[in-house]
């Protein structure tokens, strides 16, 4: 059987296959259905300084191979992540989690990443950089590089766990985005984010989404995902962990000949909750077919 | 919740738009009236959330209404075809929360899921009174499923065309009868006039747009007066109590 373990910042994962944020929870809804000490890691609900409701229902619209979906990081906000997820996560899962974070200042980053540097089972914090940034006109930060790299230097100074910078697609030049990452000190990039999209309802002619627009996510966008994960892989040293629209182990062996070391997935849990326990089953066989024996051989292996 | 593969046995038209569809599989998880299932569709991405009406050790027999492409596919499948679906999914109701004399409120194809509540609330030796509210005459069913349990069942229709003119709030007014708790599920303007409309407790059951559909993604998370409840998940039914309109 093949190896399918790679190293992630310094962490070993045994695969690469990684449930993202937003889509899993805290872990524990899963763990009812499979045991799931069998991810690489997952990433967890992302999380805010203070507690967020999120937006107005409806939150959820189908497109075509695809959702999208504007739920708004509702969260119980970091302390009580901490106090209250945290020790039911660890109940179920034995190995470094992933921390994913979103804030609406750098301070906000900084405040919540700073909490989280204490959590042991903390393995790596994942920044979610496409939040509005509320001083600076609403722009997400993960539009500039200078808002983006300061955030990064922000959460830099406060943990010293690896930071994974997570970006927004809705860019025009996301090579430049990463870079700016990469020189402000992240330990690696992860991408992408949704991408924004919208829906119309033809008898009401309102949009199907309360808050209009929402992220679009699902089989549709793996190409676009594929495709930005090659352009900053590329173009970074440190390492990507890539995510849009995977479902299956074909789609994980691509992504990683695109540059990924590690894989996140997103929607298809939403949809089949035992997607990822599958593809962790059938990489292997996957694996032989293309004839790879080592998985992180094949790391940005595209010719 | 379980992920099983069931088999279709019935799939008939019983009302304007409306089909009953009876399907053999795995109905373990199932512990409630009043709980959904999740059907996965071929070629559509989410799921589709179907309450359920009834079940046995090896069916579920669900009813719904055609709204889109969803509900449309659903309604040219054939006995034999197969459907992967989660069960066992939301609260339900609760039989064990009433009084003797429970009324029992059903708007279009909020109805379905009450069926299995009657027959939940007469096994506990309650004596619960129907009323079930349409449109008009063609989007009537299941009443006769009702009435069959030996219950007193009440029709309103907002035309007139049959049974009581107006909505299920006027039937329950005119027909001047005495209970002591509600349990409820329809469209949310039909909830809203109950809950106004009467001043006992009870149990209502929401709709909204799910993406899973069992509490991963707080798609479907709204605000209680207890806190913030998934639909799927705490929900869909609430306690009249911790019910907020303002969502």
């Amino acid at each position: 059987m093949g190896k399918l373990n790679v190293t992630l910042c310094g962490i070993e994962l045994d695969n690469p296959v990684i449930p993202a944020s937003g889509t899993f929870g805290y872990g524990y809804e899963f763990a009812e259905l499979y045991d799931i000490n069998c991810l690489g890691t997952f990433s967890f609900k992302g999380t805010t300084k203070d507690p967020r409701y999120g937006n107005p229902l409806p939150r959820i619209a189908e497109c075509s191979a695809g959702m999208i979906n504007a739920v708004g990081l509702q969260n119980p906000g970091v302390e009580k992540v901490i106090s209250e997820e945290l020790p039911k996560l660890k109940q179920c899962f034995a190995k470094p989690v992933m921390a994913n974070v979103s804030g609406f200042s750098v301070e906000d980053y900084a405040y919540t990443c700073e909490k989280l540097d204490r959590e042991e089972q903390v393995g790596w914090l994942e920044v979610n950089v496409s939040c509005p940034n509320v001083h600076g006109g609403g722009m997400s930060f993960g539009t500039s590089p200078e808002a983006a790299a300061e955030v990064t230097r922000a959460v830099k100074a406060v943990t010293k766990k690896p930071v994974l910078i997570k970006l927004s697609p809705n860019v025009t030049d996301i090579v430049s985005i990463a870079k700016a990452c990469e020189e402000a000190g992240a330990d690696g990039i992860s991408l992408i984010n949704t991408l924004l999209g919208m829906r119309i309802d033809l008898r009401t002619r309102k949009p199907i989404i309360a808050n209009t627009m929402g992220g679009f996510s699902g089989p549709a966008i793996f190409p676009v995902a594929v495709r930005m994960v090659y352009q900053v892989a590329h173009a970074v040293k440190i390492p990507v962990v890539g995510m849009g629209g995977v479902s299956t182990a074909e789609d994980v062996i691509e992504m990683m000949l695109a540059g990924a070391t590690a894989v996140e997935v997103g929607a298809a849990n939403l949809v089949n909750p035992y997607v990822c326990r599958d593809i962790i089953r059938d990489l292997p066989e996957v694996m032989a077919k293309y004839r790879i024996d080592n998985l992180s051989e094949i790391i940005g292996g595209v010719k | 919740m379980k992920q099983t593969i069931f088999t279709i046995l019935e799939n008939t038209k019983v009302a304007q738009d409306v089909y009953r569809m009876r399907l053999s599989g795995d109905t373990a998880d199932f512990t409630h009236p009043g709980q959904f299932l999740n059907i996965k569709l071929e070629g559509l991405f989410l799921r589709r959330p179907i309450s359920v009406s009834d079940y046995d050790e090896k069916s579920v027999l669900i009813y719904y209404k055609v709204v889109g492409i969803g509900t449309r596919q659903m309604s040219e499948m054939k006995s034999g075809e197969t459907l992967d679906i989660l069960t066992g999914l939301g609260n339900g109701f609760d039989p064990a929360l009433s009084g003797e004399q429970p009324l029992v409120v059903g708007g279009g194809v909020g109805t379905p899921p009450l069926y299995r509540l009657t027959k939940a609330l007469l096994a506990a030796g309650k004596h619960p009174t129907v009323v079930l509210g349409f449109n008009t005459a063609a989007d009537l069913f299941l009443t006769e499923e009702f009435e069959a349990l030996g219950v007193p069942v009440i029709v309103a229709t907002a035309d007139g065309s049959v049974g009581i003119h107006g909505f299920v709030t006027d039937a329950i007014r005119e027909a001047g009868i005495s209970y002591d708790y509600v349990y409820t599920c329809g469209p949310e303007p039909m909830l809203k006039a109950l809950y106004r409309a009467t001043d006992c407790p009870g149990q209502y059951s929401f709709e909204a747009r799910m993406g899973c559909g069992f509490g991963a993604c707080m798609g479907c998370s709204c605000k209680t007066i207890t806190g913030y409840k998934r639909i799927c998940k705490e929900g869909p039914v609430l306690l009249k109590e911790e019910i907020l309109w303002e969502n």
